[in-house]
């Protein structure tokens, strides 16, 4: 358990300083990464069958006891996270050995991604708030890097405003660590849950906000997602659909074990969480209507999914949390399959520019598949895993009469499907207005894409797919990670070693 | 002591934000690196009042809760780290502009024209 635990979070990181000391032999520097990320799926993948089976796993790092030590604690919740990210880690890693754009910098980028999969790994198994906030700084410093590889000007602008805003989120994250020790006396997590519940309402519920202040960030929710459709766009397309896929997610994480473990509603549906809710989802699917751009529709298209998870929180019943983490696991998947398909598009065209695009049906007719099934499982059309999640969160709020929000999330989700249509039309669909350099100097001919950039899509796609037909299997195993999210005991008591 | 430590992060962290809100690279370069500092003093004082070093076993009364302490190292490193990065991207900025103001973001000067020219 010891090794399993610590695997994900060491193993990239070593690799990374190797990958570095490699630099001289590309071929190698490939082979250990995917080799590394092979090893972290099998690892997660086993801790999440023992953690299925034998309930929360932890270790103190150092054998300090646990308010003190540094702790890893794995319940059924952070285990189903670390497989979704390792195969997405893995799948993207994959895309970008076959992509240009990441190649012509593999020096930097190899050692970087690994230190990224280390952070991403280390935000999920984190037992305490001090190491959640290395473990993110870990992430955002490997994100800064790769978000502005290359160097361009575009990337240079986008950069700034990405590392900044991400630099104020963490000095108040350092402000709300230091505030709560100030007025718990730890920065442990399970042994927080115990000691704020003693602390005056008022204390507690500004420590509560400005938690949610700081994680809202990362999550791009609804007033604090500015940061969002402005830089991911620019970044080359690995990047950007790791990103996609999981940076945000692990802030929506952070949010939903920070509000059940320390703030805990007793049940009843949080008021403010569902009114972010329903305002991330529709100003997010709003600005994706707007936009002219394959990879800023897909990037506003986050913020207004991350409505959809906070919303199943929100709820704060065991079927609104299983809802949240059925749609977390779709959205991961779908999102960086979608992402990946318009690399596919503007790697063959040169732009991802709706306007200058059109007729890739005829043209490329396999992007077009690769394209539709994804796109229409985010719109939630049957039989597609969107359906399920969505289902599953609108059961949710029916059965404690939240009509509005179900509303809400209804209508988002229409609009979601108009803008994918408007992709597809664009697209796939249709002539271009004017040819895009690339395509004019390819003449009519199919147009074709790098193997190793369409076998990963590909098996995304596919993997979207299982996530839909494994349905029941996986909302059960929602479920119980929901339980075990509710009712907090067993996860404090493998911690504190009761 | 610890009212005039509370006073001076009350101060680092308002001419932190008065920086970051600057338009210029350089100033709100410095105006992270200053809320950075008034987080981690939080951090200190946050600690309790002062003691003896965190040794245990030298000597009696009251001992500095050693937790602070090494929270601030780590954060103070992390700071230096993104800083560094932070100011390289500046200097690039710098190199392919020639100029220290942030830019503004090219879809929204679109959508923005596009408002103008739709009501006129």
């Amino acid at each position: 358990m010891r090794v399993l635990l610590t695997l994900p979070v060491v193993l990239p990181l070593l690799a990374a300083g190797l990958s570095m000391a490699l630099h001289r032999k590309p071929r190698a520097q490939r082979t250990l990464g995917v080799a590394v990320l092979v090893v972290v799926l099998a690892a997660t993948v086993v801790l999440l069958a023992r953690v299925h089976d034998d309930g929360p796993a932890a270790v103190q790092a150092g054998a300090w006891p646990a308010p003190i030590g540094i702790t890893l604690v794995a319940d059924l919740f952070a285990a189903i996270m670390l497989v979704v990210s390792a195969a997405m880690l893995l799948a993207v890693l994959v895309y970008a050995i076959g992509s240009p754009r990441t190649t012509d910098h593999a020096l930097f980028f190899h050692p970087v991604y690994l230190i990224l999969a280390a952070g991403v790994s280390a935000s999920f198994l984190a037992g305490d708030l001090f190491n959640l906030f290395v473990a993110f700084e870990v992430m955002l410093s490997a994100s800064y890097v790769l978000m502005t590889l290359g160097g361009n000007r575009d990337q240079v602008r986008s950069g700034m405003t990405y590392v900044v805003i991400s630099l104020v989120a963490s000095t108040l994250f350092v402000t709300a660590v230091g505030l709560i020790y100030a007025a718990t006396g730890t920065v442990n997590m399970a042994d927080l849950a115990s000691r704020i519940a003693d602390l005056p309402d008022a204390v507690r519920t500004g420590l509560g906000l400005l938690l949610l202040v700081v994680f809202g960030v990362k999550a791009a929710i609804l007033p604090l997602f500015f940061w969002l459709p402005d830089s991911y766009p620019t970044a080359p397309t690995p990047v950007t659909a790791i990103f996609a896929g999981l940076l945000t997610k692990v802030g929506v994480y952070a949010i939903i074990r920070t509000q059940t473990l320390l703030f805990p509603t007793d049940g009843d549906p949080s008021l403010l969480l569902l009114a972010i809710a329903g305002a991330t989802m529709v100003v997010g699917v709003l600005g994706a209507i707007a936009q002219n751009d394959v990879k800023r529709i897909l990037s506003f298209h986050i913020v207004s999914q991350i409505g959809y998870m906070v919303m199943g929180l929100g709820l704060f019943s065991v079927a609104g949390m299983a809802g949240a983490i059925f749609y977390i696991v779709h959205h991961i998947v779908v999102k960086t399959t979608l992402f990946l398909v318009g690399g596919l598009v503007e790697n063959a065209t040169g732009t991802g520019a709706l306007h200058r695009l059109g007729g890739l049906l005829h043209r490329a007719p396999l992007m077009a598949v690769l394209f539709i099934l994804p796109a229409l499982s985010l719109a939630g059309l049957p039989p597609f895993s969107g359906f399920v999640a969505k289902l599953a969160l609108v059961q949710a709020g029916l059965e404690i009469d939240r009509y509005l929000i179900v509303g809400v999330s209804l209508a988002v989700s229409l609009l979601t499907l108009f803008s994918m249509t408007k992709i597809w039309a664009g697209v796939f669909w249709g002539t271009p207005q004017e040819d895009p350099p690339k395509l004019a100097a390819r003449g009519h001919g199919r147009l074709s894409a790098p193997p190793l950039m369409v076998v990963p899509t590909a098996a995304l796609v596919v993997l979207g797919l299982v996530v839909a037909l494994a349905g029941a299997p996986l909302y059960d195993l929602s479920s119980q990670a929901a339980v075990t999210l509710t009712d907090p005991a067993p996860y404090i008591q493998v911690v504190m070693g009761g | 002591m610890i009212v005039l430590l509370a006073v001076v992060v009350g101060v680092l962290y308002a001419s932190g934000t008065y920086l970051l809100l600057q338009r210029n690279l350089t100033q709100i370069v410095i105006g992270l690196a200053v809320m950075g500092h008034g987080a981690n003093l939080l951090l200190l004082v946050a600690g309790g009042r002062a003691g003896r070093a965190p040794i245990i076993g030298t000597g009696d009364g009251p001992v500095a809760d050693p937790l602070p302490q090494a929270l601030a190292l780590t954060a103070i490193v992390i700071t230096f780290g993104v800083t560094a990065f932070l100011l390289a991207l500046s200097y690039r900025s710098w190199v392919l502009r020639h100029d220290d103001e942030v830019e503004d973001d090219v879809e929204d000067h679109r959508i923005a024209r596009r408002g103008r020219g739709g009501r006129g």
